[in-house]
Formats: C-alpha cells, structure tokens, sequence
C-alpha cells in the first residue's frame, strides 16, 4: 500500500504540473477559475442586502462570504473542471493516458489538482479579507470549515467527472454545467441562508448536494453549529460524494463517442 | 502455460460491440496466436478487419468477450499494474494536450512512468530534439506519430505494442521509424506491430498474422506465406505468335495463365523451370519475348489474394472462400500502389 501510494503521488503531481501550464494558457479557463467566483461575489452581495435577514440573524456580508465557497467550488472546480475533462477526452488525451501505468483515479484526481489549488487559494483569501477588512469573526470551528471545503471539492470533482458524459465538446460543457450552478446558487443557501427560507422549501433545500457544503462551511466560519446539524451535514455531504463518485466510475468516458 | 519463451499468448480470443443479436458487431472472432521473447510480429489486414480491435485486448485497454490474453504471464486487463510497467504502447490514433509543447508532454509522462528515460535521450530516439520548445497543435502529423513512439518507448519496454506506427510519415522518417523498431528488437524487445504497409511487414516481421473479417486467415514466416503464391512471368508474343505456339504449359509447371491483348502471363511454383523452359523455347524459335518480367510473389500478392481483392490469384484453400467478398481495399491497395 504505501508503495503504491509513493508511486501514485509523482504520477500525479506530473498530470497536475502539466494540467496547470495549460490553465495558464487557457484564457477562458482562467476567466472562469479566477475571475466567475469574484464577480458572482461581488453581484450577490447587492442582491443579499435586499433579503431580510432578520430571521436567519446573520448579516449580508457573512452570508455573501460563506456562499462565496459555493461560486468557488461551482466554477473553480466544478465548471473548469467538466471543460478540462472534455476537452482531455476529446483531444484523445484521456485515451492515451490510459495505456500507461497510471489508474483510472489518479487521471481524474491529477488532471484536478490545479483547480484544487486554485479553489483553496481562494478560499483562504475569502477568509483573510473577511477577517481583516469586512468585519468578520475569526474562524470559530476550523475542523468544521475543513471538512465542508474538502468534501465540496470531493463531491465537484466527482460530479464534474459525472456531468462530462452529457458533453460532446467544450463549448457544450457550458450547458450541461448549468442545472447544478443553477439549483446551487438558488438552492444550497449561497444566496439565500436556508433559516431565511420557508419551512418546507428549506427541508428540500438541504437535501441538494452544495448544501451540507455550505451549511459546514457557514456554521465553521460564523460558530453556533451543534453537534446534530454538523453531523447531519456530513452524512448528506458524503453521501452526495459516493454516489457521485459511483455514477462517475459508471457512465465517465475516457474516449470520444464515434 | 509456457511463459518462458512466449511473451503474448492469445487463445480464442472475441470482441463484441454492442448487443448480442443483429444489433451487435463481433469485431474479434476466435483469434489466437502466440509471440516469442524478442521476435517482431506483424499484423496484417484490411480496414475494419479487427487488427485494432485485437491490439486494444492486448494492450489490456478492454476486456475480451471470450478467450484468453496473457501477456508477460498476466492477464492485461486485470492486472494492469503487473503489465504496464513492461509494455509500451503507440495507439492508432492517441492524443496530447494542444497547447503543451513537446518537452512539457515527454515530461508528464516520464513522470508517470517507472525507469523513464530522459526527455532528451526520448526525443534523440525519433529525431525530434530540433522541435522540443514546439507546442503540440504546430507539429506535423508525422511529428506527432514520432512524438507517441517516444512516449512509447520512454520506460524501455521490454514489449512494444505499435498500432500502425508509420502512417502519416513521409518516406525519409518512415525508414528512420524501422531502423529503430530493428534496433530495439536486435536489443530483444518483443514488438507487436500492425500496419497497413505491407513492405513494413515483409521487412521488420519474423512472423506475420493475415486478419479478414475479424478472423486470422493466414499465418507465419514472411517467406512461407508469401512461399504460397506463385511466381508470375509476364511478355509479349511477337505478331503471328500465340499461346498455342508455347510448348505444353502444364510441362513447363505453369499452374495458370492469362493472355490479354498478346500480353501473356504465366503463374508457376517452380520459377526457374518454368523460365528455362520457356527461354530454351523461345532461343530456339528465335522468338523475342517482348517486356519480359518474372517476379516471385511479394507480400502485397498474397495480402490482395487473401483480402478479396484479387480473388483469382491465391492458392485454391484460401483463394475460394474469399472470392468475390468485395473487401473495401480502397486504401490498402492505394497506399501501396
């Protein structure tokens, strides 16, 4: 086992080194990794201040800064990375790589880590600038902030490797990526906070994938989660995860349709 | 099973695409075969008669839908991990990131690679060190073929598998290609190669496979399977002259023969007797045979023979069944024309 680990790790590291020189010098892809999550960020933060909030007693900014977790997920890893895997698999990259000694997951994780980083890059800036200029607490549960952030990228990985079996190119991958941003940005609270939704409308809600994300993330950051509601987060967390990482082992193709 | 000297070991083998009925394709028919350690086996065959398809279940990328593949002692697919590490493979059509240059590609995967050699060493093999600074999408076409030998060649494979590695090339960098694949085999690597070119075959292959249809239809040495068609001698008849006027053809071993506007050509087994017979003949009458041509049977005689091409023109076991199949030859027969 830890030998198959200490090979795993170079070989992934060399599709990342690779994966990254060509997000550098992918324009749009870089647009969409750097620039989307910002941008949304900033145009949410309007829109926020005219929600009441009173109920939720939360503020705008700290809603619009834990949400913003969701727009980095959604296109820093989610979008870039349905457009990377398509346009790998297209190009016969994908096909390729698999005739050599790296497995399966170790293509579809390396091919990642660029927008891995980025995200987590990111989000550690989100925190900073929180924290120093808008008035936001210190982290109050960073075990909590962790393990929301980690399963989120688990789960856009996975689900972004699902979603590249509706996609014939990359110009497609832009509409098949828009059901999940949509119901996410409408749905998983990084608007709208669930406490500030209707009863029954929340209880759907909280089912959606980014949700458990997003709630882990909030309640990590802003304190106040009991042991209850951050262990029913994890639970719908991970099971998003598997069953996308299933759906991904059954229907990803490594190869272009004929 | 003898692992000692045979490195690929295929039995029964079957590929199927699709559902089982009418609706489904089987690419792959009962194929078996065996190559030793260090031999070079050539796989022969129209478009669409499986050659690919057979390759994939090697290179372990499927799983067969019946029969057997063992490579190096492993079954490729299941244990992948005890396989690649020895093999190299060039896919008939592979790609690499656009906006990669070649350097950055021979270094990704040397990273994924057990023993790799350096990216230096990789690009002087196929002669493209001139271009390492180029991106991918400004290579030639035969630039990129040469690209993907390297890479399969980057671990110093003991078993090379190359899916029609000279198409594309132009003639200076397809002799280069053979030169290398004949070094790496005077080395002892095993290779198993298939193409469309039928003079790459008869040069590199000590044993070569003829597939139709998804079948192995012929077998063996270069020699033996070309050793199965007979040799042709072609001329004229001076005005006056007819086949008639030959001596018994039959008598001289002449097994067929056609005539076509006083072009006469005579098919044998036994070349030399039949030319001696028919110059001692021809002295003798004090007749000119006008464009006189005698040529054993080359490879592309049998392969067109086998094919469907040219149904007339193979022995009578396996020219019969395969007359008249109306094969789509088109490339095969007009790349080698």
């Amino acid at each position: 086992m830890a030998m198959a680990v200490s090979m795993s790790v170079p070989r992934m590291m060399a599709l990342g080194r690779a994966e990254f020189t060509l997000l550098g010098r992918n324009k749009m892809a870089l647009y969409v990794a750097l620039l989307m999550p910002v941008m949304m960020v900033w145009a949410m933060r309007r829109a926020i201040g005219e929600i009441d909030l009173s109920k939720a007693g939360i503020s705008a900014n700290e809603v619009a800064l834990t949400g913003a977790f969701g727009y980095i997920l959604l296109f820093a890893v989610y979008q870039h990375l349905v457009s990377a895997y398509v346009a790998r698999r297209e190009e016969l990259v994908l096909k390729r790589l698999r005739t050599g000694e790296t497995s399966d997951a170790e293509i579809l994780t390396g091919t990642a880590l660029p927008a891995v980083a980025v995200a987590l890059a990111q989000c550690a800036l989100l925190v900073v600038a929180g924290v120093l200029w808008l008035d936001l607490r210190a982290v109050a549960r960073p075990d909590l902030m962790a393990i929301g952030l980690l399963l989120g990228l688990a789960m856009s990985i996975a689900l972004a490797a699902v979603t590249t079996s509706w996609a014939k190119t990359v110009q497609g991958s832009q509409l098949v990526t828009s059901p999940l941003m949509l119901i996410s940005v409408a749905g998983s609270g990084l608007m709208v906070p669930l406490e500030a939704m209707p009863g029954p409308m929340a209880d759907v809600c909280s089912v959606l994938p980014l949700t458990p994300v997003i709630q882990l993330v909030r309640g990590g950051w802003l304190g106040g989660m009991s042991a209850h509601e951050a262990g029913g987060a994890i639970i719908t967390g991970i099971a998003w995860t598997i069953v996308a990482s299933y759906g991904a082992r059954r229907w990803f193709r490594w190869e272009p349709r004929r | 099973m003898d692992i000692g000297d045979s490195v690929i070991d295929v039995s029964g083998l079957r590929r199927r695409y699709g559902p089982a009925g009418d609706k489904g394709f089987e690419a792959v028919r009962d194929v078996s075969f065996t190559v030793a350690r260090g031999e070079l086996f050539a796989l022969l065959g129209t478009n669409g008669a499986g050659k690919t398809s057979t390759v994939e279940l090697l290179e372990g990328l499927a799983k067969p839908t019946a029969g057997e593949v063992r490579v190096l002692g492993h079954d490729p697919y299941a244990e992948r991990s005890a396989v690649r590490p020895r093999i190299g493979v060039m896919l008939q059509e592979g790609g690499f990131p656009a906006d990669l240059t070649v350097t950055e590609t021979v270094r990704m995967w040397a990273g994924c690679t057990t023993g790799a050699r350096p990216v230096t060493e990789a690009l002087e093999l196929v002669d493209l060190l001139g271009r390492k600074n180029v991106r991918i999408k400004q290579l030639s076409g035969g630039e990129r073929r040469r690209l993907d030998l390297a890479l399969a060649l980057l671990g110093r494979p003991e078993v090379l598998f190359l899916d029609e590695p000279t198409t594309g090339l132009d003639p200076e960098a397809r002799h280069n290609t053979w030169d290398l694949v004949r070094r790496l085999r005077a080395e002892g690597t095993t290779v198993l190669l298939t193409t469309h070119y039928l003079e790459e075959a008869e040069s590199l292959a000590d044993h070569l496979a003829i597939m139709r249809e998804g079948r192995i239809v012929t077998s063996g040495t270069p020699e033996t399977v070309i050793g199965s068609y007979p040799a042709r001698i072609r001329f004229a008849m001076p005005v006056g002259w007819f086949v008639g006027d030959l001596p018994p053809l039959a008598e001289l071993g002449v097994v067929r023969h056609e005539e076509d506007r006083g072009r006469i050509e005579l098919q044998t087994h036994e070349l030399q007797r039949t030319l001696t017979g028919l110059l001692l003949w021809a002295r003798d009458k004090d007749v000119e045979l006008e464009g006189l041509d005698a040529r054993t049977a080359s490879l592309e005689e049998a392969f067109l023979a086998i094919a469907g091409a040219n149904p007339a023109g193979g022995p009578a076991e396996s020219g019969a069944g395969l007359a008249g199949a109306g094969l789509g030859m088109d490339s095969v027969a007009g790349r080698n024309a």
